[in-house]
């Protein structure tokens, strides 16, 4: 072979490569666009609440980056401005973010075979993330592991930028924003409704509304969220036999 | 008293690692050369039709049906997503249909 045609080869083989990232970016972009009006708004919100907290841009903006997880990032500002109780932070971080858990169970087998990229799938695993990739239909020329990185990435950068922007800027911002928070509430209502239409047995869709709406009502909206993902649990559980069993049937 | 920026790294980086760790576990607990068991696999499959559910009521939980407005402009706005997303199944039509549709609610007509 000659030299000629072994560097042709290479930057064919480097063009396939980097046209499969593009491919994958494509395909994840159109996804991520609710996330980023959601992200920025809320991202900002927390920028605006750390700067009028009393901290400089640089907390929003490590923060955002490191933990990536919003409604935790909210609750941290309170940690900070209180007394210093490393011990009872961590514990809230389990409660508050115990629902992850359930996301990695999920996401087990799809989060394998990604080689590298797995580690940051998991640490950028927030709600909006998860929800995407568990659900897109991701078309079969475009590269899942790629796919999945990029709707992480985009996620990341857009909660990260907006908080930032928001720790730098906050002051003066002066538009009525006000009800934008929805984009979340919409987003979570497609994505069960896309759950919804896949799948061919909704106990468990009803179950998830059910059993959440009985726990927001007996505990209450600061403490519902652990006793609800418990009963789900020994819900899925308890309807094991009979869901499987009618899996043969099918 | 404002607490040290040591004191205040320590608690930032508590909440990174507890993250992390809620995060990460599933992954360590069940790895890809052992086999999963059965009833992490069963969960793993049921459990985010009813994951997602729970999202949207988390979203939700501070609407006050009792008072306010009684969680009407949620009511409209999310039979905006549902009917938008049955008709023409765009995604991004559905959520922008319905979050514009809660603005103008919140903003225009319930004023409270």
């Amino acid at each position: 072979m000659t030299t000629d045609s072994l560097t042709s080869l290479n930057e064919k083989k480097e063009g396939k490569a980097s046209g499969t990232k593009r491919k994958a970016l494509q395909a994840a972009f159109p996804y991520t666009l609710p996330i980023f009006a959601g992200f920025w708004f809320l991202g900002l919100t927390y920028g605006v609440y750390m700067n009028a907290s009393g901290f400089s841009f640089w907390y929003p903006m490590l923060m955002s980056l490191t933990i990536f997880a919003g409604s935790m990032e909210f609750v941290t500002v309170n940690f900070l401005l209180g007394a210093f109780d490393p011990l009872q932070a961590l514990l809230m971080t389990f409660m508050i973010n115990a629902r992850h858990l359930f996301y990695g169970i999920s996401m087990l087998d799809k989060y394998r075979g990604t080689g590298w990229k797995r580690i940051y799938l998991i640490f950028g695993m927030c709600d909006e993330s998860f929800s995407i990739n568990y659900t897109a239909d991701i078309p079969e020329n475009v590269d899942r592991g790629w796919f999945m990185f990029f709707v992480t990435l985009l996620n990341h950068f857009y909660w990260f930028s907006g908080a930032t922007l928001g720790g730098i800027f906050g002051s003066l911002i002066h538009f009525n924003t006000k009800g934008l928070s929805f984009v979340m509430t919409a987003m979570f209502t497609v994505i069960f409704m896309e759950q919804w239409m896949k799948e061919k047995n909704h106990t468990s869709s009803l179950l998830g509304i059910g059993i959440s709406v009985t726990c927001l009502l007996v505990f209450g909206s600061e403490k519902f969220m652990i006793p609800a993902m418990i009963a789900i649990l020994i819900f899925l559980a308890a309807l094991r036999k009979p869901f499987e069993s009618g899996e043969e049937k099918i | 008293m404002r607490m040290s920026l040591l004191q205040q790294i320590i608690i930032i980086g508590t909440v990174v690692l507890g993250t992390m760790i809620t995060r990460f576990l599933p992954f360590l607990l069940f790895p890809g050369g052992k086999e999963t068991p059965a009833l992490v696999q069963y969960l793993g499959k049921y459990l985010p039709a009813a994951v997602f559910g729970l999202l949207i009521v988390y979203c939700l939980k501070d609407v006050s049906v009792f008072s306010g407005n009684h969680g009407l402009p949620e009511v409209i706005s999310i039979a905006v997503v549902v009917l938008l997303h049955r008709w023409k199944r765009q995604m991004l039509l559905s959520i922008a249909g319905g979050t514009m549709c809660y603005m103008l609610l919140v903003q225009m007509v319930f004023r409270v």
